[in-house]
């Protein structure tokens, strides 16, 4: 399938990346260069075959339940640079 | 026009853990803004998800107490949006393959007993927090509750009515406390409901479109918010409109839904299994080891009242509401001697000890008045030694000093001199100047007017200040009239 | 000294011959003379890397010392470094001063390592040329008008210009190997799970995996012994004993039996490449390998899989990037959307936004089970194929990149042509396999080229000693860029990309 003005300007809103109206032209064209390399595989028939998300068939291994964390909110928030009275600042919400 | 309500509800219960779903932050409420936000809960670059053992525990614990099948296998997902409080800009949750599948809840309101069927629960992690004030303009975020482990537990639309959802909210927060799976602590947000709510003709078989209402924190703001939703959807279709699909908040101050600003916009959360973390594996082994552990379940309580110790229905809910209380009329009715007395330890955990509780604002762990001591009280009324209703204000002055031991009743009841006059000397005297001072009653009574005898047994109490062994009085006025 | 191995300098240091504060100068003065010429240090932090070789000269003077105490390396800047700047060659992270260790930092820094500095590298991984990174690209020390390979060109290209004996890499589709085949030098993506995740900035988490690059097998050995090993803060790092990655390095091939996939040396491997690596099997056999030709079916489809599954996992790893609470953020921004957009899109470079957008749509509403999932199974029947092949070998054999060294700018305006430089190095991540690149001869342009050697999960020390055998065998990899001082700095004087070294 290739990828329309429309749905690239979709996506681009989905991944909240800006784009002016060129870059959207050069991205449709490597998108639907890149898609139309990823189609290749969809004529694979895997009917039956396990979809495979992890390389070696693990299962997860837990924690006790401990509190290990200190608070480092201090040396965390030196690296925003918007912060108030402990909190990250952003333009306002709504709700 | 007939009009059916379908509700469905999905509660997301905070679960009890010390620390997070998967760092080992702090959960506890109220720390300072930020303090509880670690490099995993702010995400930082290279920081990897790990699952706490007691999040799962008690899916599992939750899992047996609703009859749910607990996947062997499930998987654990990111749930991808952007939102200033989510900062991974996913949320990590199950989706395809919940830990829980299926389980119910058995409900009664005034309209019968229901069973409400839940189709799943999940594990996954809460997001921090926006606050919209005082930051001129801006909203801060304080990511202390990010990474929070919730049992999200989702029923089929089977609810037809705010009562019916209300009910259902109700003895699924009594359950998740019971079993201790969640503090239930709903001011502080640790059990939230969001409700879908949709109305059809009566007899239509397809489900109207619904609305979700969000986060709903409170039984009232649950119950208003539904009869309002409702309202405006079949006002809406009556008046030639339509409803949409929507997420809305509900305005308690307003006592309307309005439509959710934040999630106007289609979503599209693009799930997709987490390659941080491999699948949960749930053995038969540690679902048993949970089984071991689980307490008596508040429907097999509340039977077993009925069954063995012979409570009314109500008495027997009423005692099972929390597993607190349930635990305390149990310790008090071990402490008067069992199941005989069973009926009266009834009438004060859930009568004057109740009532104490409520006057007070305090919870059963924080009772002023041990089970054993409660045990002390009800002993002397069994034995005679003090009447019911000095019963009431030796429960009293124990309430508000605090009373922890069996002879807390005791101390009182010969401190104050409270005990029950039931020598028939001293009564046989104070019953004959009632006789003399009342000859008008008297000839009442001799002439079959029952009325005069109630009147002379309450003279009695009185001149014995209500001490008087009542019985006693009863039998030795018949005695002095019959002369 | 600069000259020699990891191993060599590790020895010396133990013998008392230099010390480590010694070796750390004169390695910091070659960076100096040489990486305004290459640009494969993105930063450098003489004191701090002093202040480390002072603590293990005396901890081996105390006679403390472990095999690794006093040995300068430097860290791709993937990985995170407490008190150190890490960029993840991107702008996003441009000021980014890390508040942690990542596991491989601290298992290094106890073993007593000097870190020199980190290494460049294309932005969040995502490359094959290293000229995705926002601090510009490395250039390849055997020809300045050539890219080093990516993503971890920084840590090859240093290694091969004798900048720093061994270094940390990380390897997606071939990041490890592909530099290393590119600028002459030895690296090693072990099995999936083997090294700690755990503070390596994540590009696609479960194909991403950690390892060195080194002058020899010997040198990989060492330093993969120090990163390797369960860390409980990655639910996907392997529980499984320690392991001495040294234990086979005298291995004799006789016996060992090295599949050679059909696909490998099918059409594709340029003509020069195809020469050396035959060449480099030729003398494996003549060591005693029992080498046969295997089948790998799906080979072709590695490269569709790998670009629905890494961009995919990408997309939702960065989002995390959104200038709230650390990172860059746009000024000027309207609300909170505007913010959003135009700090990733300013944060971002073109690669890295291409990779987002692919994977944001490949797991959109109604593509996902064509695209993603589909991916997802396809990745199951190539490493179904690695199984079979592995039930009729010990391990496999083939080129490492299809071409040598190609020039700056050559494939940058079009990803496919790029992508297509890792054509054989994704399938082992795929599938979890550990694989390596070894220098095997000199291609077209005297340029370094790499043959690949794929393992079964675990093998990795059985890996290395074959690599060994077939060094001790060969002088491949002791060839040493010619002319490098000369050429490298000329390039740096007339380089339209300035060195962007920078101190913090």
């Amino acid at each position: 399938m290739a990828l329309d003005e429309a749905a690239v300007r979709r996506i681009a809103l989905l991944a909240r990346i800006a784009l002016s109206d060129a870059e959207i032209d050069t991205l449709q064209g490597d998108l639907n260069g890149i898609l139309g390399m990823i189609e290749t595989m969809q004529a694979v028939d895997t009917r039956g075959i396990e979809p495979m998300a992890h390389t070696v068939d693990m299962h997860a291994r837990l924690r006790a339940d401990e509190v290990t964390e200190t608070d480092r909110h201090v040396e965390f928030q030196a690296l925003s640079g918007q912060t108030e009275d402990g909190l990250y600042l952003v333009p306002r919400v709504i709700e | 026009m007939d009009w059916e309500i379908v509700i469905g509800l999905e509660t997301h219960a905070q679960l009890s853990t010390h620390s997070k779903m998967f760092s080992g932050a702090s959960t506890a409420f109220g720390a300072p803004p930020n303090a509880q936000a670690c490099a995993i809960d702010i995400a930082l670059p290279g920081v990897l998800p790990v699952i706490n053992r007691a999040a799962v525990d008690r899916a599992v614990r939750f899992a047996l107490a609703v009859g749910g099948q607990i996947s062997p296998r499930s998987v654990f997902a990111r749930k991808n949006y952007f939102y200033p409080d989510l900062p991974k800009g996913y949320q990590i949750s199950q989706y395809e393959v919940p830990v829980v599948v299926g389980g119910s809840i058995r409900i009664e309101t005034a309209a019968g007993v229901k069973i409400v069927q839940l189709t799943r629960a999940h594990l996954e992690e809460d997001a921090g927090k926006s606050l919209h004030e005082d930051f001129h303009g801006a909203t801060g975020i304080d990511l202390n509750r990010a990474g929070t482990p919730l049992l999200e537990i989702v029923t089929e639309p089977q609810m037809s009515s705010a009562d019916e959802a209300v009910a259902y909210a109700r003895t699924l927060h009594a359950l998740v406390r019971w079993i201790d799976v969640c503090d239930g602590n709903m001011q502080e947000g640790s059990f939230r409901c969001d409700a879908n709510v949709s109305v059809r003709r009566r007899g239509d078989k397809r489900l109207g479109t619904r609305c979700e209402i969000k986060n709903l924190n409170s039984f009232r703001f649950l119950d208003q918010a539904i009869r309002h939703e409702a309202t405006r959807q079949i006002e809406l279709i009556e008046s030639g409109g339509r409803v949409v699909q929507e997420t809305r908040l509900y305005d308690p101050d307003r006592g309307e839904t309005r439509p959710m600003r934040s999630k106007e916009d289609a979503h599209d959360y693009r799930y997709f299994p987490d390659p941080d973390l491999p699948p949960l594996v749930i053995d038969a082994a540690w679902v048993e080891q949970v089984r071991a552990a689980l307490p008596e379940l508040p429907v097999a309580r509340r039977d077993r009242y009925e069954r063995e110790w012979a409570l009314s229905g109500y008495d027997a809910a009423t005692l099972t509401q929390s597993r607190e209380m349930a635990d305390y009329f149990e310790q008090v009715v071990a402490a008067v001697g069992g199941a005989a007395q069973a009926k009266l330890v009834a009438n004060w955990v859930s009568g004057e000890l109740a009532a104490a509780l409520n006057r007070d604002t305090l919870e059963m762990s924080d009772s002023r008045v041990s089970a054993l001591a409660l045990g002390g009280l009800l002993g002397r009324v069994i034995d005679g030694t003090i009447s019911g209703k000095i019963a009431k204000e030796v429960f009293d002055a124990m309430w508000s000093a605090g009373a922890v031991e069996s002879a807390a009743a005791d101390r009182i009841i010969a401190d104050k001199g409270l005990r029950q006059i039931s020598d028939s000397g001293a009564l046989e005297a104070i019953i004959a100047d009632i006789l003399r001072a009342n000859p008008g009653q008297v000839a009442e009574v001799r002439a079959g007017k029952e009325k005069a005898f109630n009147f002379l047994v309450g003279q009695a109490m009185k001149a014995t200040r209500g001490k008087g062994n009542p019985a006693a009085i009863n039998t030795l006025l018949r005695k002095a009239l019959a002369d | 000294m600069m000259d020699a191995g990891l191993g060599a300098m590790a020895r010396a240091l133990g013998r008392g011959e230099v010390s480590s504060v010694e070796l750390t100068r004169a390695l910091l003065a070659r960076i100096d003379q040489l990486n305004p010429g290459l640009n494969a240090f993105i930063s450098i932090d003489p004191e701090l890397s002093l202040a480390q070789a002072a603590a293990a000269d005396q901890r081996i003077a105390r006679g403390a010392a472990g095999p690794l105490t006093g040995v300068p390396i430097a860290h791709k800047d993937i990985f995170m470094t407490r008190g150190r700047r890490t960029t993840c060659g991107s702008r996003m992270l441009a000021d980014f001063v890390a508040p942690y260790d990542a596991h491989v930092v601290e298992q290094l820094d106890a073993a007593g390592a000097v870190t020199l500095g980190k290494l460049n590298m294309d932005e969040f991984a995502m490359g094959s040329s290293n000229e995705t990174s926002h601090f510009g690209p490395v250039r390849n020390p055997w020809d300045p008008s050539r890219v080093p390979g990516g993503s971890s060109g920084g840590s090859a290209a240093a290694v091969a210009a004798r900048m720093v004996p061994a270094a940390t890499a990380t390897d997606t589709g071939g990041s490890i190997r592909q530099p290393a085949a590119l600028c002459g030098v030895s690296g090693l993506k072990p099995t999936y799970g083997v090294v700690s995740r755990h503070g390596m900035i994540a590009y696609a988490s479960s194909l991403d995996q950690g390892g060195p690059i080194a002058r020899s097998a010997e040198d990989l050995a060492l330093l993969l012994n120090a990163m390797g090993g369960h860390d409980p803060r990655d639910s996907t790092s392997l529980e499984r004993p320690a392991e001495d990655y040294r234990r086979d390095l005298a291995l004799d091939l006789k016996g060992v039996r090295i599949g050679l996939p059909r696909q490998y040396f099918a059409d594709g491997m340029s003509p020069d490449v195809r020469v050396a690596v035959e060449a480099a099997v030729a003398q494996l056999q003549q060591l005693g390998a029992d080498c046969r030709e295997v089948d790998l079916p799906n080979m072709a489809l590695s490269l569709p899989a790998y670009y629905v599954i890494a961009p995919a996992e990408a997309s939702s790893n960065l989002s995390r990037y959104d200038g709230v609470r650390y990172g860059h953020r746009a000024s000027g921004y309207r609300d909170l959307l505007d913010m959003y957009q135009r700090t990733r899109a300013e944060g971002f470079g073109a690669e890295v936004r291409r990779r987002i957008l692919v994977g944001t749509f490949v797991l959109s509403h109604g593509y996902y089970d064509a695209y993603y999932l589909q991916a997802q199974r396809v990745r199951r029947l190539i490493a179904e194929d690695f199984r079979a092949a592995f039930a009729q070998c010990d391990l496999l054999a083939g080129p490492t990149s299809p071409s040598v060294a190609f020039a700056l700018g050559e494939r940058s305006t079009d990803p496919l042509q790029m992508y297509l430089s890792d054509i054989y190095t994704i399938a082992p991540n795929l599938a979890g396999l550990p694989a390596m690149s070894i220098p095997c001869g000199l291609g077209d342009g005297g340029l370094p080229v790499g043959l690949q050697l794929v393992g079964n999960y675990f093998s990795e020390a059985r890996m290395l000693g074959v690599a060994s055998a077939y060094q001790r065998a060969s002088d491949w990899h002791l060839r040493v860029p010619q002319g490098l001082a000369t050429r490298a700095a000329e390039a740096g004087d007339g380089a339209a990309q300035p060195a962007a070294t920078e101190r913090n």
